[in-house]
């Protein structure tokens, strides 16, 4: 793909994608954050896409936006609370200063990613990303976290259902 | 070849973005959902210097990110539900037994 289109690619991706990141902060309903959640997964996976990470970009719509936000969505069904705040919303002065220090945090890597200069992508084979490639990698390099992450996903389940149950 | 600086930036600008909704918001549900975008933009990050480097090394570390991602949010939810269940709110300054 040649410069320029990759790089409208990624600005058709990456200004929903902000968009729809922002309408999770600022949504006065959870139902309305989930969906934009929704929404910024599937930019996201987009951007993934223009990065040659196929396997995680089918991941990224398979896992977190269907497993994890239907999750979400059943939980916000489930609980049927109120809005938060109803009126007008006031941000106390610890909220401004957070909002300010995530700022900041943006600010200085954007910088230090600025001032590194251009990092130009790497020629990479046919195969960068796909299933076949990722899965090599994933049971020879990384055998043991893999095993680990089987542990980690049972434990969850565990911790879910004894958190979440009323009477064991 | 569009260099992988745009990548990071625009994680930078997610994670922020997901830091100032979870410094902001009160409600655990919304808090819990920047915490995953603050995940999606540390998996941008490894996925750019995956193709900056050519090294899929990022693409494993980002599937168990996506992973305990998963089990966060199971756990998590879970512990949403009991917190309403027993207080009947999720607003994250009125769940402060510890504190008090």
């Amino acid at each position: 793909m040649s410069d320029k289109a990759e790089w409208i690619v990624f600005l058709v991706f990456a200004v929903p994608l902000v968009a729809s990141a922002l309408g999770v902060v600022v949504a006065r309903s959870p139902i309305h954050s989930a969906m934009s959640l929704v929404a910024a997964f599937f930019f996201l996976a987009g951007i993934y896409v223009v990065l040659l990470a196929h396997l995680i970009a089918w991941l990224q719509v398979l896992v977190y936006a269907g497993a994890i936000m239907v999750t979400f969505l059943f939980v916000i069904m489930l609980l049927n609370f109120d809005d938060e705040v109803l009126g007008v919303r006031r941000l106390k002065v610890m909220q401004v200063l957070g909002i300010a220090g995530a700022l900041g945090v943006a600010g200085t890597v954007v910088k230090a990613t600025l001032d590194l200069g251009e990092l130009p992508m790497r020629e990479v084979g046919n195969d960068f990303g796909t299933i076949r490639a990722v899965g090599r990698v994933l049971f020879s390099q990384y055998i043991l976290p893999f095993e680990a992450t089987s542990l980690l996903l049972l434990v969850a389940i565990v911790g879910a259902v004894v958190v979440a149950k009323q009477r064991i | 070849m569009a260099p992988a600086n745009w990548y990071v930036i625009l994680a930078a600008i997610l994670f922020a973005i997901g830091l100032a909704g979870v410094v902001s918001r009160r409600n655990a549900l919304v808090v819990f959902m920047c915490i995953e975008l603050m995940l999606n933009a540390a998996n941008l990050t490894f996925l750019a210097f995956a193709r900056q480097t050519g090294n899929l090394g990022g693409h494993a570390i980002a599937f168990f990110v996506m992973a305990v991602a998963a089990a966060e949010a199971a756990v998590g939810l879970a512990i949403v539900i009991a917190v309403f269940r027993t207080r009947g709110t999720l607003h994250v300054d009125e769940v402060n037994l510890l504190k008090s």
